[in-house]
Formats: C-alpha cells, structure tokens, sequence
C-alpha cells in the first residue's frame, strides 16, 4: 500500500502530535507524517482543501495556537493552485481593471519576497504594448498602477529587447513591473510544513463525506479515506471551507448556497527557459497574453471560457485552446513558433458571485469571506474563496481572523506576513559568502535541490547512492526523493512530483518514474503498489502532452510507450484508482 | 503564419529525447564518476544554465570533446558543442598558466625548435618531469613529442620551385606537429602528391587549426587564429587549390567547430577542406590516379580510428585506402577512444582517467599483433606509442613507405 502506514518507522512517528515547547529545528527534524490520525481526535478547527489558501489558513491557525486539522481529498495543490501561471502578480495586471486585486497584489508581492524567498525568483515584469495594440492603453496601465502603489517605470523598447532578449522585437513601448515567478507547489508545501511545526495535524487523500451537526451548528465532520474507503468522524469547533471552486459542493452539504463561476484557463509549458523575465501584453485581459519564466521552463496563458460547474473535475485542453495560445503568444515571444512545448494543462478559475446581487451573476474578482452563521444561520461553518494565489496569505489572515473571533480568542495577531516559511529563513552571510566560492563546484542535483527546498535542503542525504540521478531532466537526487518521502508527505509519485519536480522536465517522467517508483515501492514496502501507481503516473503524464504531441514531444511520448509498453509490459498494471489519479 | 513546424533550439539541444545512448558511448563516464556524462552535462544541464548560469558546473571541464557523444545520437543533438559551448561561455575563471602553454602550440613550437636539441633532452629528464608535475600540473608520466630543429614551413620554402611545374595543386594546412615536431610526415605527403602529379603549397599563413585553444577555454585568441587560417584558405580555394591536411582533428577543428564555437564563417570553403587520405582515396577510386608499390613490401598493421575521424566518418576512407596496398596484412580493432584528446591527457588531474579510458584500446592493439598501428591523428599517436611501445605511423607515411615512387610517376605521366 502507497501510504505510510508502517513502512517509515522513525522517532517522529512517536512523537507525533507535541507541539509547544519544542524548538523550530528540532520540529524540523520529525516532519514525518502518518497520513491518519487517531480517532477520537477534536480540533479547534478543521480546514477543508489544501491548495494555498487551505494551507496558508492551517499555519495561520496553527501559528495562533488554535489545534488544527487539514483535510485534502487528493493530495496539497491538486487543484487551481497547482494549474496556474505561478506569476508572482505585481498587481499590475489588475490595476485598470480592479484597483482594489492591485492593492493587495504589491502589498502580498513584497511580503512573499520576504517570507517565501525560496519560493520566490524575482524575474522582474514587463509589459509591453504590440504594433497591434494602442499606446493609449499604456497610458491609462501606467496610471492606474500608480494609483494601486506599484512602481510602474515606462522604458525604451530598445531598453526592454536589452532586459529580455526574447521580446517581439517589434514593439512599440514597454513598461517594467516587479512581477516575478512564485512555484506553488513549494508555496503550499511550505505553508503546510510551517502549520505541522506548528501542530497541526494534515490528512490527504481523505474526502469530507459529511458534516456532524447539532441544531444549526456543524462541530466536525466525516471523512472518507480515499485509499481504504474507511470513515472517520471528527470534531472541532469551526471547520472552514476553503475548498476553491469545489468549495459550492461543501456549502450545500452544508446546507446553504453560493453561486461559483468555473472559468477554465489554459496553458502551454515550453520545454526550457524562453524568457528570463516576465512578458505581459499592455492591453486589457486577454488571451495568452502573459509569459512566466517558471523554474526551468517558460509557461505562456491563459485562455478563459466558462464551464458548467459539472465539468470542473474533467480539464482536458482542446486544439483550439492549443492554437489560441500558440498564435497570441508568438506574438509576444516569437520564439515560441518553434521551441519544444512539453505539455499543456488547464485549471479552473473559483470566481464566486457577489453576495449583494441578487441575480448571482455579477462576480466578484476579491477576496470572500463568509460567516455563514451571519448569511445563513449555520454556526461553525466559515468560507473562505475568491482571491488570487497572490493573496493566499491575506485570505488565510482574513478567514484565521474570523475563526478567532468565532471563538472569542483575542489578543492572537497575525504572524504570516512577518515569520519566514520554513526553507526561506535567511541564511548567516557566512555562508552566502563560502558559497559563491564553492558553487562552481558543487553539482547541478544540490543547486537544483536548494533552489525547490532553501535551507531545509540542508537535510538532503549525501553518498554515493544518495547523489545518484532520479530524474534527470530535474536534477532530482536518491537523496531528495528520500527527503521528501520522509519529510514532504509523499504518498505516490504525483505527490512527488509536486514535491520535487521529479517527472516535470523534457522527458516527463520517461527515464525517472521508474527509478522513482522503485524507492518509493521500497521504501513504502510493496512493489506491487507501486507498479500501479508508475502506470496511473506515466498516463498522467501523456495527458499533459496529447495535446502537444507532435514534433519531438511525440517522439519522447513514443519513446516512453516503448519503454514502459513495450520492454516492461506496464500496461497491465493499469487500472483506474481513485485518488491516485490527480 | 505557419508555427511548430520545426522544434529550433541551441545546438539542438531540444531534440534530445533522453534515451542516454550518449552516456553509454561517453569513455569519459565509463571510467570516471565525478563526470555526469554527456546527457547530463549537456542537454540537460542546459536547461538550467538558462535559468541561471550559476548552474554551470566544474565537472565539465572532464569532458575531452571526443564527440563520440554525437555520433552516437539518433537526434543529432550536437551534445559535444553543448558542453564547450558551456564551458566558454559560463566558466569565467582565467584559464592557468600550464593550460596557456600547452594550448599554445605555435608559441611554444617556434620557440622550442631554435634549440630542439636541449629542449629535447630536458623534457626526458626525471627532475625536470616531476618540476612540471608539481609546479605546473603536467603530468610527470607523459613523453612529450620530440621538436625538430628546422621546421616543415623553413623545408618547404627550399623545395617551393619543385612543386611550381605541375598541373594539378593542392594547398597544405601541415599544422603544428608537422610543423614543429614532424617534418618527416609532411615530406612524406610531398612525396606521394608529387608522384601522382599534384603539386603541394603553403598557404600564405598558417597558424595552430585552435583546438587546444579551444579547448583550454583561450576563445579570443583562437579565433583570431581561426580568422588567419580560413582567410588564407579562402585565398588558396579561390586560386583552384583544394585544401589538404593530414592530421583528421585540424581538419575537423576547421571544417565543423569554427562557425559553431568560434563563430567564425567557414561555409563557403568548407567542402574544400579536406583530409589528404579521403583525397587520395577519391582520386584513386575515379580513376584519376593509380599507385604503384614496391614489390616486396609486406607488413602487419591495424588502423585505430581518432574520434574525431569517427566524427567525420571517414575512417572507411583511411583504412580502406591502406588495404589497397598490395602488401599490407590488415587487422582489424574496435573504435576506440585512446583517452589524450590533445592536451587533456598531459594534465596531472586527467592523467589516470586518460589511461583508463585508453586501456582497452591498448589491449586490443596488443592482441593484434601488428608491426604498426595506422592513425590519422597525432596526439593518438603519442598516447599509443606511449602506452604500448608500439611505433604509430600516418597512414600517408605508410603510403609513402610502400610506394614505388618512380613507377607511380610514369602510371601518372609526371616527369
């Protein structure tokens, strides 16, 4: 079985659960998770969904003092906030648009270079304005940003092909931003190591089947583990929704309604890094008109077309998206007409209804928070939606602040904005000192691995075995898959490969998923498992590049099939298992 | 507008497909593993020298630009540039002072041949062996090439008014082992060409082809040198005259590194540039030219492919044209890395590593049981001399010692 369930037996298994008292680096030591929890257990708070508003809402809590629970159905980041652009949004974007998003945006952007430094890689921003497009445009960008506080600065267009040689040379003007690329992935990774430093407990792959109630008031819920079919019942005071766009399911099994908007977006990620610095188009929303440099590879989107809401647990990327974001983005890039595109991949926007507009159809683009004793007469019972990845932190202050209020704890302020996340404290200047000495030297696996973990990489085993190869593409070591199987709450090699980034490079899993599948089939004692766990793996990795196949993506993908189809007989192993399919 | 019709990346990088053949053809990564081999330095390190050129790495430096790397791939992915590329571009510390010298063939020639005779001695001497060892990083176990004390260049300035009579000419790139070392080689080339009714020419200048200037990371100075070279073959393409070496890594270095590595445009003199066995061999097999060859001779030899011939792909042309010489018993060996790769191999640091790569060709040489080994490059030459005791000979030397010079004449109709 894919779980930990007896396969990792270390201290912290023992110690599981003590919080105050002990120090952060001692915590840091006994991160190890059983993904189960003892019943009977009772929570201050039980948060539902662990993207980053989930997660930065469980540290929040945690930080506070309040005992936490965080439940997850599939596993940290499995929906809108692992299928974005992971643009560290200077708010410009927004500013003409939606002042208010702007704000928040450069007030959460500096925070986040601040406590998310590993997180973080401060590309700068441009935007720039097409023959195509007007430069009254720009006028009106450049106003408004400086009314939301972002520093807005207009620049040659020749200066701008100097910043970021793989601009469309053709431009007509150029503004730089502080936009920058923030990885999600390691965002809500963090968030929710920080929450466990801090005692909470966090459960994935279990589903909130259902509320236990008593009156008008919810004080816990039931949950379904995805792997064993087993239902727990849990206690708490408040639980708190933050389940993004699934969050309309929770509501009504909550006995209430809002209104959510699905709004699917998709996107392309090119097989290495294009641009170094972010490339927006200076005109209002459009398609594919932003390009993210994300850690080695460049990510051009998005599109934008309303879903119904049944649809939202099937993304599938159609040609047209492919063709849309392909013809609008070489516009803006030209290089993209031929570099390598690895896959493509679409999220879902959880836009939510004004609650002051009766029809339901006017959406609001900011933060909402619901009390719903207040708009429903439900006690115990909080929502947290809207909002941006960018402001995750600020949702999860607002929603941490209500659950205190909720509970009548005063004199609890919130932490977040000024604690750094762990990985992302800052380091003695000693050591960035021997370090410029020594990078040369040191491998590509180790700079890799510190730049997805920060300090915690640190604790990555070194030897012979250790700093062999898993995955190649990635530079992702022996030594970091046991890490992040220890450490990371890894269950199967997707977790994995949002923990590590094993899996996500040119070959897509082609080389690595075996040699991944094998440690963790060791290392979570049956083989067996794992087997089905590469199959599911590698189809979910064809997914991504079907609608890319062509060119040297199709021959990796055959390549792949070869391997995996033809030399090791995969295929029957697969077979189609909830919960280890996303 | 047509869009993702052709994946375009540096060097082809992109077109890699991960499959690792390169890796198993790396002799480098077979021996030693602190290098990641050519996939992982290559196009995969390549993804992340892009994101920040602090991913470069000093493992690199391993790499002794065999291209084995790039014959082996089905995708064309030119790996071997990659990695130099890497290296020039991102290692931004000064190459040493022993890297300078070694690299620094022309320099170094001219200066050593005024006294060959010394020189000569004080480069066997144990002292001087373990001076340069320890002070300069060159490994004591080394035999360096003997110097000359008159170069090829000053020897055919003598003979210039015999080669003015012929109807046919080629110009010859001679290149420094000739040049300073070897004259014998190029006086043997002269022999041959002549009997077959070519005549052979200096270019107007010629300097060092740049790769151990390359190689060693001393770019500004091999282009310029590039520059020369190709300038001056440009002048002798346009007077009619093919260009001609002996040694297959200059003609490798000027045909295909130059515009890659050195960015220096060599495309309309490139197919003009040419090894003197592929142009014998194509003379021959046109029917252009015949051989005669002395009655009598008879000997045993293999020929080992130079990597870089193997990156040519004319290998075939060398040893096939010593196959035509009626006397000669060919054994055949395996292509093989020897493991010098020019001046790799007289670095201390690299020095156990190039003898571990060149073991097994060693042994099959052994095995072989030849009175030569046959090879077109001279730095292979060393090492198999050195490491087997075995004399090594161009295969235009074996041509020339087994041609009947008078006879070829009169099949050419040369007077």
């Amino acid at each position: 079985m894919l779980r930990n369930s007896g396969g990792i037996k270390t201290k912290a298994n023992r110690i599981r659960g003590s919080r105050l008292g002990i120090s952060c680096n001692e915590l840091k030591d006994h991160f190890v998770m059983t993904n189960s929890i003892k019943p009977p257990k009772r929570y201050d708070v039980v948060i539902i969904g662990a993207g980053a508003t989930g997660a930065g809402t469980a540290r929040d809590c945690a930080m506070r003092g309040l005992k936490v629970l965080l439940v997850e159905r599939l596993d940290f980041t499995a929906g809108a906030t692992g299928r974005n652009h992971g643009l560290l949004h200077s708010g410009a974007r927004y500013a003409v648009t939606d002042g208010e998003s702007a704000t928040e945006c450069i007030k959460e952007n500096m925070t986040l270079r601040r406590i998310a430094a590993h997180c973080v890689e401060e590309t700068g921003g441009l935007f720039v304005t097409l023959p195509e497009d007007s430069l009254e445009y720009q006028k009106t960008f450049v106003e408004s940003c400086q009314r939301a506080g972002i520093n807005a600065e207009v620049i040659d267009p020749a200066e701008a092909l100097r910043m970021e040689p793989a601009v469309n040379p053709d431009i007509i003007g150029a503004v730089k931003v502080p936009d920058g690329a923030v990885d999600p992935f390691r965002l809500t990774t963090a968030n929710a190591l920080a929450a466990r430093q801090n005692g909470a407990d966090i459960l994935t792959y279990h589903e909130v089947v259902d509320f236990i109630r008593s009156g008008n008031r919810i004080c816990g819920v039931v949950l379904r583990d995805h792997h064993t079919g087993e239902l727990t019942r849990v206690e708490c005071d408040i639980v708190v929704n933050a389940a993004g766009i699934w969050g309309q399911r929770i509501v009504e099994m909550a006995g209430a309604k809002i209104n959510m908007f699905p709004a699917k977006g998709a996107l392309l990620i090119f097989g290495h890094r294009v641009n170094n610095v972010v490339i927006n188009r200076c005109r209002k929303p459009a398609d594919a008109d932003i390009l993210v440099p994300g850690d080695t590879i460049s990510l051009i989107g998005t599109t934008s077309s309303r879903i119904p809401y049944d649809q939202i647990d099937n993304m599938t990327v159609t040609p047209e998206e492919v063709d849309v974001l392909l013809r609008e983005g070489i516009k803006i890039a030209p290089a993209l007409a031929y570099t390598r595109i690895l896959r493509a991949y679409a999220g879902v926007r959880p836009l939510i209804a004004s609650d002051d507009d009766p029809s339901g159809r006017s959406i609001s683009r900011g933060i909402v928070c619901l009390d719903h004793a207040v708009r429903d007469g439900i006690e115990g019972f909080v929502t947290i939606s809207g909002g941006k990845l960018m402001t995750y932190r600020l949702m999860a202050e607002w929603a941490a602040d209500m659950v205190c209020k909720k509970l009548g704890i005063e004199g609890k302020k919130c932490q977040t904005a000024e604690i750094p996340l762990p990985g992302s404290e800052s380091k003695e200047e000693g050591d960035a000192h021997s370090r410029k000495h020594h990078i040369i030297d040191m491998s590509t696996d180790q700079k890799a691995a510190e730049g997805r973990h920060g300090t915690l990489s640190s604790e990555i085993a070194t030897s012979d075995v250790d700093d062999a190869l898993v995955c190649e593409c990635e530079a992702v070591s022996v030594g970091e898959v046991n890490f992040a199987i220890d450490k990371l709450h890894v269950n199967n090699l997707i977790n994995l490969r949002r923990r590590t980034r094993m899996g996500m490079g040119t070959c897509q899993g082609g080389l690595c998923a075996c040699r991944a599948a094998s440690i963790l089939g060791d290392r979570l004692n049956c083989q067996q498992k794992a087997l089905y766990d590469l199959a599911s793996f590698v189809n979910e990795r064809w997914k991504g590049m079907k609608p890319v196949a062509w060119g040297q993506t199709l021959v990796e993908a055959q390549f792949t099939s070869w391997l995996y189809e033809g030399m090791c007989g995969l295929d029957r192993y697969q077979h189609n298992e909830q919960g280890n399919n996303q | 507008m047509e869009y993702q019709v052709k994946n375009i990346s540096a060097n082809d990088f992109e077109q890699c497909i991960k499959c690792t053949i390169c890796t198993v053809y790396c002799p480098v990564a077979a021996v030693n593993t602190a290098y990641p081999g050519p996939k992982q330095a290559g196009p995969d390190g390549e993804r992340y020298r892009l994101k920040n050129p602090d991913f470069y790495n000093n493992a690199l430096k391993y790499c002794l630009n065999c291209k084995r790397c790039e014959v082996s791939c089905p995708n064309n992915v030119r790996i071997g540039d990659i990695i130099q590329t890497a290296r020039i571009r991102y290692d931004k510390s000064s190459p040493k002072l022993r890297d300078r010298l070694l690299a620094s063939t022309d320099f170094m020639g001219s200066c050593a041949t005024k006294m060959a005779p010394v020189v000569n001695l004080m480069l066997g001497l144990a002292p001087v062996k373990a001076t340069m060892h320890g002070v300069l990083g060159i490994d004591k176990h080394r035999t360096f090439p003997k110097y000359s004390g008159k170069t090829f260049e000053k020897w055919m300035r003598t003979k210039a008014p015999d080669q003015s009579g012929f109807k046919n000419n080629v110009a010859y790139f001679h290149g420094c082992y000739v040049n300073y070392n070897y004259p014998q080689l190029g006086k043997d080339l002269v022999t041959v060409l002549n009997a077959v009714g070519y005549g052979v020419h200096l270019l107007e200048k010629e300097r060092c082809c740049g790769v151990a200037k390359i190689s060693n990371r001393l770019i500004d100075s091999a282009k310029a040198d590039a520059e020369l070279n190709i300038a001056s073959i440009r002048k002798a393409v346009n007077q009619g005259m093919p260009v001609i070496g002996a040694s297959s890594t200059c003609i490798f270095t000027m045909r295909d590194e130059y515009p890659h590595l050195l960015g220096v445009d060599n495309a309309d003199v490139r197919d003009s540039i040419s090894l003197a066995t592929v142009f014998l061999y194509n003379l021959i097999d046109s029917g252009k030219i015949k051989l005669a060859f002395k009655p009598g001779f008879h000997t045993r030899v293999t020929y080992h492919t130079p990597c870089h011939m193997q990156k040519l792909g004319w290998g075939i042309y060398s040893s096939s044209l010593i196959r035509m010489i009626p006397g000669v018993e060919f054994e055949p060996i395996d292509s093989l890395c020897c493991g010098i790769a020019g001046t790799y191999g007289f670095k201390k640091e690299n020095y156990p590593y190039s003898q571990a790569i060149g073991k097994e060709l060693f042994d099959q040489i052994a095995r072989a049981g030849v009175d030569y080994v046959v090879t077109d490059c001279e730095t292979c030459k060393w090492q198999i001399e050195m490491s087997t005791g075995m004399r090594v000979l161009n295969p235009i030397s074996l041509l020339a010692m087994a041609l009947d010079v008078e006879a070829t004449k009169k099949l050419n109709n040369v007077h």
